[in-house]
């Protein structure tokens, strides 16, 4: 739609003779993260290289951390003074910088990406906006479509992730996005002008200069092709052909028990080698053995009533969210989980650290008397809770935030000391518990799927809900009861699998569950 | 310390006559004010004129060697009051704000200096916060020249108008005795560009020798008789004298083809703001009536001086013209109206138009400007236009505006990683829990951005320092109290009276949350009263609680460390529940983490590389503990803290992780803590620089753990190496 690109006849002087030797670029930012320094950069190279340039910006209160646009314009430099724009026109931007994906969907959005002109250069990596972060389901916007939607919008799409080419140089992203911008030839100055312009700049010039030679090679190898979203998750999990390690005795009995993984459908293998994993990694090889009993039976369920003709899906969920119940998260999985020699070592590597750093690590721990009881033999637990004055004089006592350093002996040794309790796990109180529900919850897919296969599936798959600790935990598992309850609303409708799956997106959706509430109401009136 | 460091900028303020000035428009102006022999600044920090008084601020010293007193302002209406300098004595001075929210705050002196008039030239340079980027209501100066007859400049936005403005607003003030309003919006401060120096000149009279022989006129002095004496003067005396100079100095630019009724394009004419010059250019250029360096074919009337309005002038402009266009952004359409009544009184036959081909309300972008145009053409000088430029082929976007909004979030602005406000909003988002919802007023600062997710706290806005007394309607008794918040910015602004006197005076109730970070943070991190830090040219280091106590309240908590969220959570519920009477005050500090990180990274990078012992501390989150119920991040909202998606088919929901841009405040711990939420979170405190006696420790620890991690690994199946289990 851009008017300078449609060159009228007639009397009318051309319009595109006049703007169009304007080189127009707007740099979409996240605030706070630099996109100054790119405008800063690209201004200095047109000024220095016998251009007029001008740019300017709106940083205003989007400085802190919102999205903002940098804005240049430039025009060979006769000896006069343009008139320039300090903003950008819709249809009239020859050069969009994204640094950040769905700030190119910002910009195509404000209809600064037109098909006829703008070459757009976005970094394909995600600076997840709060919205996307802060459900507590899966909130994250899936990068495909606004990739699907540049390529649709623009001239010319670059598309990489500046942001790690970047940082594997020790630099910033504007470094690889001037990079690319260089890369893709829209402005007539030399890969050298550009490294001249870095150069001038001052500081972290080799950094930077690496970085912006990767940015533009980016280009050259065209690599618009992020992975897609989920692809990693999706891809069959096949365990390694080494297995786990560990003494002979058991590795053999864990043989035994992934053998039995093969006589399962073939769609349910992949899910099930994952489940028995997660299930003996949290207790023992007896549990991965009660793990597959469970699966087996309700495969018995599925292939009587005919699963066969939908791949199983009722046994490969089954596989899936039997495994999450089976493997709660209770406080002697936290302390065996953060006790072990390669979190130890995942700790090092996220933070950057030689072996040979001194590195201190402090956990943020609040444990309370319900998660004690949970630990304690169930009989002694029930007694307990059974007394509420007792229980709340115990919880005065343990209740409290501890931060405890397990780098050091004494801590270690404790949440040592209570990963080692496992042995006894199924004789605590948490785990009567978790069975009891389990149990429970089984018994409703078994009921269900004899009357509706669709629906049995979405009841499995509500096991999503239940997660979290302490009263986020309580809360996930008031509203899986809520979902639970609701079953009998749907029951007999045609359409009662996808009520209960919406009414499972609809608990994921905030934290006190109005959404959910709302749903069930709606579902009430029908 | 402000945010940025301006040395360089401010060695540009030291060029000579010849030397070309490259750089912010708003920086341009700063230099310009040195090259009128101006003998005194003031202002008051915002956007979009932060970067004016940091510059002054950052260049003192160039400022001494001119004698030119520079006055960081208590709030715009002591910068306003300080322009009575020029009443009496033949000084040049200039003040500076944000507005219309400053221009509000300052009308109170504005209105008193511009009945008394002036001697010496008083500017009062507008950073008019209008539009994309704005973080205020959306108003417009405009009215407040009017109102106290100041005049009001527009340039034409670029650095050489800029520059002209100031020179000609010096000498228009003096010319008129009348001070004068310079405005300058977002794009304009902030644009880049270049203009010829000249000499920075000595003021003719220096504060110190005004004050060395005082002057007194009881004529300038608002007290009746004079007062009436001064609304006759502005109309019959200043009036006419500004109307002449803008006349006489032609202030306003004709552009584009001149005279009487110049066929085709000259039947019509555009009258603008000359703020809005470059956008009407573009629009022109792209209708192919402009070209590159703005010859236009369309006959244009720049009013680089928007109030006063020189009537013969206008009425000169369209003889012979069949419609006129006001290019005016903003509302109510003052211009439009004054032309109006103007070409009414005359008889004369040419139509205005305004809004009308330009939307009632909004700013004047791109695309609004080129539609504008394009419509007033298309209706009074079809002719002009080709074809397409009169009806182009809009084709809209490749990408229907549904699918986008649906595939792009929002980004709204928040706080800053590791902001130490972030917490104080935690704990009170946690004490709400315990207590119910409140009625929580918000004030004017970053802490506003608590009103945004995930914190959406504080119902209303009224005012910089204005929080607590925002709340005074709800001083009743009642089973719940107020809570309101206000910044240290706001409490020296005005807060300490207008809301802490206030509530003293009126035994409010209510539970005032002061939220001190050291510095004016939303407004570039400038020092105020109780900055921590020593401050050479400036007395810092008035504890706001001592201020709050001098006040006469009883109540007060000091919390130095806001990252304590246990310790947040209680101090507010205490304050909630006490039997005690009187306003309940906590002052909760902590460095602005902005600042705190500028100030100390190059610190700890010398110290560490000079082998000194440097603990740098991180979060992180262990992805197998974490549950992916991210209630964390509803209760922070920090960009550090975000989510990934695990490489694990068991797993649906994305579990939270920590990026290397942490900061290591403690938030995320203590929010875990205080909340009750996970085990998930860890710090890390990376020892750089060890003494030996850590580094054998370390073996120590490391060797009997690393026994005992084997001794398990042993006894049991280790899926550490296995796909789908995170290590």
């Amino acid at each position: 739609m851009s008017a300078a690109s449609e060159a009228p006849g007639g009397a009318a002087p051309q319009p595109a003779a006049s703007t169009a030797r304007i080189i127009k670029l707007a740099v979409m930012a996240v605030g706070g993260q630099g996109g100054g320094v790119l405008s800063d950069w690209i201004t200095a190279l047109a000024e220095g290289n016998g251009w007029r340039a001008q740019s300017t910006s709106v940083p205003g209160v989007a400085q802190r951390t919102g999205a903002t646009v940098y804005y240049v314009e430039m025009v060979p430099d006769e000896g006069r003074q343009p008139v320039f724009s300090l903003m950008p026109t819709p249809g009239d931007v020859d050069v969009v910088i994204a640094a950040e994906l769905m700030e190119a969907g910002r910009a195509i959005q404000r209809g600064f990406v037109t098909a006829d002109r703008t070459t757009l250069i976005a970094s394909t990596h995600r600076a997840l906006a709060l919205i996307e972060k802060a459900e507590p389901g899966d909130g994250i916007r899936p990068v495909a479509p606004v990739l699907d939607i540049a390529r649709r919008s623009a001239a010319r799409l670059v598309a990489a992730d500046m942001e790690r080419l970047a940082r594997s140089h020790g630099s910033m992203i504007s470094a690889s996005l001037f990079g690319a911008l260089a890369g893709t030839g829209v402005l007539p100055f030399t890969p050298e002008q550009f490294q001249e312009t870095i150069r001038s700049g001052g500081r972290g010039v080799e950094a930077s200069i690496r970085a912006f030679d990767a940015g533009r090679l980016a280009v050259d190898l065209n690599p618009e092709v992020p992975a897609p979203d989920g692809a990693a998750a999706a891809a069959a999990p096949a365990a390694s052909p080494a297995g786990p390690q560990g003494p002979p005795g058991l590795r053999q009995r864990y043989a035994a028990l992934t053998a039995r993984i093969a006589g399962f459908p073939a769609p349910a293998q992949a899910m099930l080698s994952a489940g028995l994993q997660k299930v003996v990694d949290f207790q023992d090889l007896d549990y991965g053995t009660e793990y597959l009993d469970r699966v087996a039976a309700i495969l018995d369920l599925d292939k009587r009533i005919d699963g066969g003709s939908r791949s199983f899906l009722l046994t490969v969920d089954a596989a899936k969210y039997i495994a999450n119940a089976m493997a709660y998260d209770d406080v002697v999985r936290v302390a065996d989980l953060k006790t072990r020699a390669a979190r130890f070592a995942r700790v090092r590597r996220e933070m950057d650290a030689d072996p040979a750093q001194v590195l201190h690590m402090t956990e943020f721990m609040h444990p309370r008397m319900d998660e004690v009881c949970g630990t304690l033999p169930a009989g002694l637990g029930r007694w307990i809770e059974a007394r509420p004055g007792l229980m709340r004089r115990l919880d005065g006592i343990v209740n409290r935030g501890r931060r405890v350093r397990t780098d050091g002996l004494f801590w270690f040794l404790v949440l040592y000391t209570v990963g080692g309790l496992r042995r006894w796990r199924r004789a605590m109180l948490r785990h009567k518990v978790e069975q009891a529900h389990l149990e429970d919850w089984l018994a409703t897919v078994r009921r269900v799927a004899e009357q509706d296969y669709d629906l049995a599936v979405e009841v499995l798959r509500c096991r999503r809900l239940v997660k979290g600790y302490s009263d986020t935990h309580a809360r996930g598992r008031s509203k899986f009861a809520t979902v639970m309850g609701a079953l009998a609303l749907v029951e007999g409708r045609p359409d009662a699998a996808d009520w209960l799956r919406r009414l499972r997106e609809l608990a994921l959706k905030d934290e006190g569950g109005a959404a959910l509430e709302g749903g069930i109401k709606t579902l009430q009136s029908l | 310390m402000a945010e940025r460091s301006f040395a360089k900028e401010v060695q540009q303020l030291r060029i000579g006559a010849g030397q070309e000035f490259r750089g912010e428009g708003i920086l341009a102006l700063t230099k310009a004010l040195l090259q009128c022999g101006v003998g005194y600044v003031g202002g008051y920090q915002g956007a979009p004129i932060s970067h004016l008084m940091d510059v002054l601020a950052d260049g003192e010293e160039i400022l001494g060697e001119l004698g030119v007193h520079f006055e960081a302002s208590a709030n715009e209406a002591a910068a306003g009051a300080t322009l009575a300098a020029s009443v009496h004595y033949p000084i040049r001075g200039a003040v500076a704000w944000k507005s219309t929210v400053g221009t509000n705050v300052a009308s109170d002196a504005l209105a008193n200096l511009a009945s008394g008039g002036v001697t010496g030239g008083a500017l009062i340079v507008v950073g008019e916060d209008y539009g994309e980027g704005s973080s205020i209501m959306q108003e417009r100066s405009h009215a407040f020249a009017m109102k106290s007859q100041i005049w009001l400049l527009d340039p034409r936005p670029n650095l050489e108008s800029i520059v002209k403005a100031v020179e000609d607003g010096f000498e228009l003030s003096e010319a008129s005795n009348t001070p004068v309003m310079l405005q300058m919006r977002i794009r304009a401060c902030h644009v880049h560009g270049r203009f010829i120096a000249k000499d920075n000149r000595r003021p003719a009279m220096t504060v110190a020798e005004a004050l060395e022989n005082p002057r007194r006129d009881n004529a300038r002095v608002v007290l009746p008789p004079a007062a009436f004496a001064h609304e006759h003067e502005k109309v019959e005396k200043r009036w006419p004298a500004a109307v002449d100079f803008v006349r006489e100095r032609r202030l306003n630019e004709h552009f584009g083809p001149q005279g009487d009724a110049v066929g085709g394009a000259g039947r019509v004419g555009i009258v603008l703001q000359g703020g809005m010059y470059n956008g009407v250019l573009r629009a022109l250029q792209l209708l192919g009536l402009a070209d590159v360096y703005g010859e236009s074919q369309v006959p244009l009337y720049v009013l680089n001086v928007t109030y006063p309005l020189v009537d013969d002038e206008f009425l000169a402009f369209c003889a012979g013209k069949e419609a006129v266009l006001v290019v005016e952004e903003g509302q109510p359409n003052y211009l439009e109206q004054a032309f109006g009544a103007m070409l009414h009184n005359a008889d004369s036959p040419t139509k205005l138009l305004g809004k009308g081909p330009f939307p009632k309300a909004g700013e004047y972008t791109g695309l609004v400007m080129l539609d504008g145009i394009r419509a007033f053409l298309r209706d009074h000088a079809a002719e002009v236009l080709s074809d397409q430029a009169r009806a182009p082929n809009r084709t809209e976007g490749a990408v229907p505006a549904e699918e986008l909004a649906a595939a792009v979030p929002p980004r709204p602005p928040g706080f800053c990683t590791g902001c130490p406000e972030r917490p104080i909003f935690a704990a009170m988002k946690l004490v709400e829990q315990d207590l119910g919802e409140h009625h929580i007023a918000g004030d004017i600062g970053c802490h506003l951005f608590a009103s945004l997710p995930p914190f959406n706290i504080g119902a209303t806005t009224m005012g910089y320092g204005l929080g607590p007394a925002s709340a005074s309607a709800f001083n009743v008794p009642a089973s719940k109290r107020s809570i309101s918040i206000i910044g240290d910015g706001g409490f020296w602004h005005n807060g300490l009276n207008s809301s802490i006197g206030g509530a003293v005076f009126n035994k409010s109730n209510g539970v005032v949350v002061v939220v001190d970070n050291h510095y004016s943070a939303a407004t570039g991190g400038q020092d105020i009263l109780s900055s921590r830090a020593d401050n050479e040219s400036r007395s810092t280091q008035h504890p706001i609680a001592d201020a709050v106590r001098g006040m006469g309240v009883k109540w007060v908590r000091q919390i130095d460390r806001t990252y304590d969220v246990g310790r947040m959570r209680q101090t507010l519920t205490e304050a909630l529940t006490t039997d005690e009477a009187g306003p309940k005050v906590i002052v909760a500090s902590s460095e602005c983490m902005l600042n705190k990180q500028r100030r100390e990274k190059p610190l700890r990078a010398k110290a560490q590389a000079e082998g000194h012992r440097v603990v740098q501390p991180r979060f992180g989150v262990d992805e197998d503990v974490c549950t992916g119920d991210h209630a964390c991040i509803r209760l922070s909202g920090c960009p550090s803290l975000s989510v990934k998606r695990l490489d694990d088919p068991l797993r649906d929901d994305p579990v939270a992780a920590i990026d290397e841009s942490c900061v290591g405040c403690g938030n995320c711990g203590e929010v875990a803590d205080a909340a009750v939420l996970c085990p998930s979170f860890y710090r890390a405190d990376i020892v750089h620089n060890a003494t030996g006696f850590e580094r054998w420790l370390q073996g120590l620890r490391g060797r009997v753990i690393g026994a005992l991690q084997r001794r398990r690994d042993t006894r049991r199946l280790d899926f550490s190496g296995q796909p789908a289990r995170a290590g």
